[in-house]
């Protein structure tokens, strides 16, 4: 008997997360779910067990206790074949302006620790030969806007971050999806002004990030109309794009 | 506040939206005049606080699953597209879906929602074993059959008026596949098509499309469906066991303005479908479950057809005696107006499960209307026919009916209210649909 294949979610609370989740074991993967509070991850386990049937595994993970990564992925029983980093956080732009601490948090959920991690696994990844790693940036992160510039920029450094990756492991049998889901329907965006065409439901997320790892696709605009969205925003000339309100 | 409505987008109105993460969440979030709402697709104002509303679609877990048995616990805000999609393929469908799949398992209970198959095989509510209902004085029961079984019965079809459902323990339906063997037949008016669906109290699911815009001796005509779960032996070669269900692809993007939907495109629509229809009646053959059970599905927001005013759907239950003089009278009269939907529907139900649920042994007519002209005062002349027979009407799809066509058609009220103090004392669980019609002015 050939042994299933396997995902672990980073950040396996998130809607998104558990989007994902069911997306991978739909899909017929042993899921494993990792985030801050273990026992808030049981219904969620429970759920996939009892929708597909399949083996899932908890493990606490805290995206900002960088110290802790190495224990975190040599504890695991065996290494995955696919990592999915769905972790990061929004936080509030107005705060983070004058308050060094929100700041720094904003910077290192959404770009120290997500990419710490996911080089760890690409390291164990590629002395094995294979493996997917997968990590959700932001169309926020393709050009600094004036109401999320924090946010955007430690996801512009994920995003980079990816693409270097991307580049190198390809050539040691592993591959690495780069997803930006654009709006999407979330706890996270709850209350925000979503521009409803561009907005999707995080189970459109979960099945686009499966699709990217089958696939084998580089990089994953959710919605297709955010591609082009982004291709306008990001040719506009500095000097017209400052004058821009949002 | 928010502008919150049902998917006949009649009524609009003001109720504070609110969307909890957890149970605990979920009872700080009920105050004087909450009600809970799943996908809204109640068609009024059923799934509308009078203050406050409190959204459970994102209660989506299953708790547990059993495949010996397929009894399913699970959170009260999965819809049964989730559960056709992933149990499905397992071998397991709900026993009752309604005309959408859209429909959150909370709101099924609530609705006590009937589909085709209500005649022989009873409600959403028959196959639900216990409830976890959080009420409005604050405490969270588990209700049953055997425990709290008053509150059970008045959950079931209670329109979310006795708490808020958190989780349900329902029994899943073992099927072989995901096709139904269908066989249609052409009924060329009221009578024919009242003897087709009488003659069909045997099969499983059984339905009637009437042509509202017949007169004269087409009245009444109508394509019933018979249908019954397929065996893998019966279906096309290399057709999946279980087959794939689309999501709606085509939308209607925009309000289509009012005058799309007149005499004559009605008229043409319903000949083009009773004729298409009739060819292929006769035989048998096997579909989808999906285009089967779900026929609107396939075309997202089609509640926007009837332009930005919204529409009323009319449904109505008429004993068995005496049904088929009143519903010659009501089509008679909608077919006169010209303006009804383009398809309505009529199907036999069998006996109700709940203290308010709708369902009584005789024949339910559902029609829609755009909201416009003088269609209120219409529907107030056809529910004194209604009532009149002994009928009454759905609130899953009321927006409109008066307090006394509810106050006859529904005479164990009296026990469903007293029920609904002992667990609200202080009134707080209170929806737009209970201040029309229920609560005390």
């Amino acid at each position: 008997m050939t042994s299933r294949k396997t995902a672990i979610v980073l950040g396996g609370s998130s809607d998104i997360g558990r989007a994902a989740a069911r997306a991978f074991a739909k899909a017929g993967y042993d899921v494993a779910l990792a985030g801050r509070d273990v026992a808030a991850l049981e219904p969620d386990a429970a759920d996939l067990r009892a929708r597909y049937d399949v083996v899932v595994g908890l493990y606490k993970f805290d995206v900002l206790d960088t110290a802790s990564f190495e224990g975190f992925v040599n504890g695991l029983p065996a290494l995955p074949d696919v990592v999915i980093s769905i972790v990061g956080l929004l936080g509030v732009q107005e705060n983070a302006e004058s308050d060094l601490a929100h700041a720094t948090t904003i910077m290192r959920s959404n770009y120290e620790g997500p990419s710490l991690i996911l080089g760890l696994f690409a390291e164990k990844f590629l002395g094995r030969g294979t493996g997917t790693i997968v990590g959700v940036s932001s169309v926020a992160g393709d050009r600094g806007r004036a109401s999320n510039y924090v946010y955007g920029s430690a996801k512009a450094g994920f995003s980079a971050f990816l693409s270097g990756l991307r580049a190198r492991a390809s050539r040691g049998g592993v591959h690495v999806v780069t997803v930006k889901p654009g709006f999407v329907r979330t706890r996270m965006t709850e209350g925000m002004k979503l521009i409803g065409p561009l907005t999707v439901d995080a189970p459109v997320v979960g099945d686009a990030i499966l699709g990217a790892v089958e696939n084998k696709t580089d990089v994953v605009y959710v919605s297709g109309k955010w591609r082009l969205v982004m291709l306008i925003i990001k040719t506009l000339p500095e000097a017209v794009f400052k004058k821009l309100r949002f | 506040m928010t502008l919150v409505s049902g998917w006949g987008r009649f009524p609009v109105v003001d109720s504070e939206l609110l969307r909890p993460r957890s149970f605990e969440a979920v009872g700080e979030a009920v105050v004087a005049g909450s009600v809970a709402r799943g996908n809204g697709r109640a068609y009024g104002d059923a799934a509308i606080g009078a203050v406050r509303t409190v959204a459970m679609t994102g209660f989506d877990r299953v708790r547990s699953f059993d495949p010996a048995t397929g009894r399913i616990r699970l959170e009260a805000g999965v819809l049964l597209s989730d559960l056709i999609d992933t149990f499905g393929p397992r071998g397991f469908l709900p026993f009752v879906v309604p005309g959408t799949r859209f429909v959150s398992v909370g709101g099924a209970i609530a609705a006590d929602v009937h589909g085709k198959n209500h005649h022989c095989e009873g409600g959403f509510g028959r196959y639900v074993d216990s409830i976890l209902l959080r009420t409005g004085q604050g405490e969270t029961i588990e209700a049953s059959r055997e425990e709290n079984s008053d509150a059970f019965f008045a959950t079931i079809g209670g329109m979310g008026l006795t708490g808020i459902i958190l989780e349900a323990t329902m029994r899943l339906r073992a099927v072989e596949t995901g096709w139904i063997r269908e066989r249609v037949i052409a009924a060329s008016d009221l009578d024919a098509a009242m003897r087709a669906l009488d003659d069909g109290d045997a099969a499983t699911y059984s339905v009637a499309w009437i042509d509202c815009a017949a007169k004269g001796r087409d009245l009444g005509r109508s394509l019933i469906y018979l249908g019954e779960h397929a065996g893998p032996g019966e279906l096309a070669d290399g057709a999946a066991a279980f087959p794939v269900g689309k999501n709606p692809g085509l939308a209607v993007p925009v309000d289509l303005p009012a005058m799309t939907l007149n005499r004559t495109s009605i008229r043409a629509f319903n000949e083009l479908y009773y004729r298409m229809g009739a060819r292929r009646a006769g035989g048998s053959h096997v579909v989808s479950l999906y285009p089967y059970f779900f026929p609107l599905d396939a075309i997202a927001d089609w509640n926007r057809i009837y332009g930005r005013r919204g529409f009323l759907q009319h449904q109505c239950v008429i004993p068995q005696a005496g049904a088929r003089a009143v519903l010659g009278e009501i089509l008679g009269r909608v077919a006169q107006r010209g303006d009804a939907s383009f398809l309505a529907v009529l199907k036999k139900l069998g006996e109700g499960d709940g203290i308010l649920s709708f369902p009584l042994p005789g024949y339910t007519l559902a029609l829609d209307f755009p909201v416009k002209g003088d269609i209120m005062n219409f529907l107030d002349e056809v529910d004194r026919l209604v009532v009149a027979a002994g009928g009454r009407l759905y609130l899953a799809k009321d927006a409109r009916q008066s307090r006394t066509t509810f106050e006859v058609g529904y005479p164990a009220l009296q026990r469903f209210n007293a029920i609904r103090r002992s667990l609200d004392p202080a009134g707080n669980i209170r929806s737009k649909l209970s201040q029309r019609l229920f609560d005390e002015v």
